[in-house]
C-alpha cells in the first residue's frame, strides 16, 4: 500500500477516513480557527448575525488583535473595539491584544500541537506548521463557515517534499533559505499543493528558524506546510506547557510526492529579494551598493526572539549609520521580554534601534514606519509588492534580520557575514 | 444570472491582492474600498468601469494577502467576472465566497481580444464570447454548488437562503 504524507495523514483523520487522495474534496472538521481583528470580527458581525447562529465552540477559536491594536484613528479604534467586544460577547477566552502578531502567538501561548488540522484568517496561516500542525489560510467568509459549523472543505493537495541538507553558515538564515525557494521557483510553483519539510539538515534549524519556512509558504504559492516534528520540536512543546504526541509526525511508508528537491543549507548565501517581488532574488553580493533609507525588523516573519539575537549578534558594539531609520517591531511581547532579560534588546537599542509595538505595523502598511515616494528600504518582512509599506514608489528589499542589521550599519545593503563576529 | 457581457480590461500575470486594495484602505468597508480598486497598479481603474468591466489576467491572479476585501472591492467597483489561467488558491474561495465569477480559462488570455472590446460569458453553457468576432471559448464548468453561490451573491445570502428553506421545510 502507498504511503502518505504529512498532510494527507493530518487531513484523513480530521476527515475522518482511512486515507484521503490529492485532488478528492473532503470535509473537514477543525481542531483550532485563528483570526485577526482586521479580517475577523468586522468582517463577520453582520453576517454573522444575518444567520444568527452561535459560535461552534468559542474554546476552539483563538482571536488576536494585532493590525489595529495600536489604532491611529478612531476609524482603527472602532475595528479594534469590534474585536474585543466580540471576544466578550461570545466568550473566546483566547482573545490577544497587544500580545504580538496572530501567527507567533498561538504558538507561544502552547495552542499549537503535532498533527492539529487548524484554519487561520490570513495568508501567512501556514506558519503553526513548523511544529508538526496542518495550517490552512483562508478568508474572511471561509472563517465565518468554520467560526458556525466548525467544519469547512478542503480539496486535499498533492505535496512538494523539500529534504534539507548540511547546515547554514553563520551570519545565513532561514529567510535566505525561503528566499533561496522563491529564486528557484517563483511565486506560483506551489500553488494548490502542500510543502513538507524533512531530512537531516532540518535539526540545525531552531523552531523560531522553521516558522519562516513555513510562513512565507504563500510566497511560494504553497496551501500550507508543514515540518517533521523531532526532539528540537518536543523541547519547544514541553517549554509551552503543551503534551508530547507518542510518536514524532513523519511520512508513512513511501508516499507520492508531485515533486522533490533537496534544499542544501550549507550552499545557501545571503540572498534578497529585489523590488516589486519576493521572487526577484539575488545574493547580496551581486548589489552593488544600494543605499537605504530604513531598515526594518518586523513581522510574523523576521522579529521572532531569534532574529532580535541575530541583530544584535551583527549590531553589538557598532551604531546604525544616521543616514538610516532603523525600526524594530518585535513579533510578540514575549520576544521583547526575552530579549530584555538576557541584554539583546540593550545591544539594539545602544546600536540605534526604535523599538515600536509589537504589531503587523508597516509590514501590512499600517502604522510606523511607512515609506515615502521613491524610498528604499530594507526589510525583514514577507512581501514587496508595490505600496505594500507605503507609497507606491517605495522599493522594498526583503532579506534576513541579520542581514537588515548589517544594512543598518553600513547605509546601503550589505552582507552580514562581513560584519559577523568571529 | 445566467451571463454577463462587459468591456475587457487586461492584465499581465501575478497581480497580488497588495496592489488590488492597498493595506491604507484596509480600514474601510468593502464598498468604500471599491473606490481605490488596483489603485497600487492602475490608479484610477474605479473610474474606467461605468459600463462594468470584464478582467483577462495572466496566471496567479490574486496571489499574496487573504484579503477578501480584493474580490469584494472588484465587484462593487463593476467588475462581473475575472477570467485567468488560474488564481492563487485563497483568491479563488474568496472570490466565489462574495459572489465574484472567478472563471479559469487560458485559451482566452491568451487570445488577441483587446482591452476595450466587449466579451460575453455565459455561465449556464460554460463559454466566453468575443462579441466583435463571435470567437467562443470553453471552460470547465462550474459545479453546481458553486454556481447556486454565484447565483445567490455569495456564501452568506446562499446560506441565508438554505436556512429559510430549510425552516419551510419543518413547517
Amino acid at each position: 500500500m502507498a504511503g502518505t504524507t504529512i498532510v494527507e495523514q493530518v487531513l484523513a483523520r480530521a476527515s475522518d477516513k482511512d486515507r484521503v487522495n490529492p485532488g478528492e474534496i473532503i470535509d473537514v472538521t477543525v481542531d483550532m480557527a485563528m483570526m485577526h481583528d482586521s479580517g475577523g470580527p468586522r468582517r463577520i458581525l453582520g453576517p454573522l448575525a444575518e444567520l444568527n447562529m452561535p459560535i461552534w465552540d468559542p474554546n476552539r477559536v483563538v482571536l488576536v488583535a494585532d493590525h489595529y491594536a495600536m489604532p491611529n484613528d478612531a476609524d482603527e479604534a472602532i475595528i479594534l473595539q469590534t474585536a474585543r467586544n466580540f471576544a466578550r460577547d461570545h466568550a473566546i477566552t483566547r482573545y490577544h491584544e497587544l500580545e504580538g502578531i496572530c501567527h507567533i502567538v498561538p504558538a507561544e501561548e502552547g495552542y499549537i500541537y503535532p498533527g492539529m488540522l487548524m484554519v487561520g484568517g490570513d495568508s501567512h496561516s501556514a506558519t503553526p506548521g513548523a511544529l508538526g500542525a496542518v495550517a490552512i489560510p483562508m478568508g474572511s467568509t471561509d472563517m465565518l463557515g468554520v467560526l458556525v459549523a466548525g467544519k469547512t472543505w478542503l480539496k486535499v493537495p498533492h505535496t512538494i517534499r523539500i529534504d534539507v541538507e548540511g547546515q547554514l553558515e553563520q551570519g545565513v538564515m532561514a529567510k535566505d533559505a525561503v528566499l533561496w525557494l522563491l529564486g528557484q521557483w517563483g511565486m506560483s510553483h506551489a500553488t494548490y499543493r502542500a510543502l513538507e519539510y524533512g531530512g537531516t539538515g532540518l535539526a540545525s534549524l531552531p523552531v523560531e528558524e522553521r516558522m519562516v519556512l513555513t510562513n512565507m509558504a504563500i510566497e511560494l504559492g504553497a496551501k500550507t506546510a508543514v515540518c517533521e516534528t523531532d526532539a528540537i520540536t518536543e523541547q519547544w512543546l514541553t517549554n509551552h506547557g503543551v503534551p508530547l504526541p507518542s510518536s514524532y509526525l513523519r511520512p508513512q511508508g513511501d508516499p507520492f510526492y508531485s515533486e522533490k528537491i533537496v534544499m542544501n543549507l550549507s550552499a545557501i548565501e545571503p540572498l534578497v529579494a529585489r523590488p516589486p517581488r519576493p521572487d526577484h532574488v539575488s545574493p547580496v553580493s551581486a548589489i552593488d551598493r544600494q543605499p537605504i533609507n530604513q531598515a526594518y525588523i518586523g513581522a510574523c516573519t523576521g522579529a521572532k526572539y531569534h532574529d532580535l539575537a541575530m541583530a544584535a549578534t551583527v549590531l553589538q558594539g557598532r551604531k546604525v549609520s544616521p543616514r538610516v531609520r532603523f525600526l524594530i517591531a518585535p513579533a510578540s511581547r514575549k520576544a521583547l521580554q526575552q530579549a530584555a532579560q538576557d541584554g539583546t534588546l540593550q545591544v539594539l537599542i545602544e546600536a540605534g534601534a526604535t523599538i515600536l509595538s509589537s504589531t503587523c505595523g508597516a509590514c501590512a502598511g499600517l502604522g510606523a514606519g511607512i515609506l515615502g515616494p521613491n524610498e528604499v528600504g530594507i526589510s525583514s518582512t514577507n512581501r514587496n509588492f508595490p505600496g505594500r509599506m507605503g507609497h507606491p514608489t517605495a522599493q522594498v528589499f526583503l532579506a534576513s534580520p541579520a542581514t537588515v542589521a548589517a544594512s543598518a550599519v553600513t547605509g546601503y545593503i550589505s552582507d552580514p557575514r562581513e560584519v559577523w563576529p568571529s | 444570472m445566467n451571463s454577463v457581457t462587459a468591456p475587457v480590461f487586461r492584465f499581465g500575470n501575478d497581480v497580488d491582492t497588495d496592489v488590488i486594495v492597498p493595506g491604507q484602505y484596509l480600514k474601510l468597508g468593502y464598498e468604500e474600498a471599491a473606490a481605490y480598486v488596483m489603485e497600487g497598479i492602475r490608479p484610477g481603474f474605479g473610474n474606467l468601469l461605468q459600463n462594468g468591466g470584464i478582467i483577462i489576467a495572466g496566471e496567479n491572479f490574486g496571489c499574496g494577502s487573504s484579503r477578501e476585501a480584493a474580490p469584494a472591492a472588484l465587484k462593487f467597483a463593476g467588475i462581473r467576472a475575472v477570467i485567468a489561467p488560474y488564481f492563487a488558491r485563497i483568491f479563488y474561495r474568496n472570490a466565489i465566497n462574495v459572489g465574484l465569477p472567478a472563471i479559469e480559462c487560458p485559451e482566452v488570455v491568451e487570445s488577441p481580444i483587446q482591452e476595450g472590446e466587449w466579451v460575453t460569458i455565459d455561465f449556464v453553457s460554460a463559454f466566453i464570447q468575443h462579441n466583435r468576432t463571435g470567437n467562443r471559448w470553453s471552460y470547465t464548468p462550474l459545479s453546481l454548488h458553486l454556481r447556486e453561490i454565484l447565483l445567490a451573491g455569495g456564501l452568506v445570502p446562499f446560506l441565508k437562503g438554505q436556512r429559510q428553506s430549510d425552516k419551510g421545510a419543518r413547517l
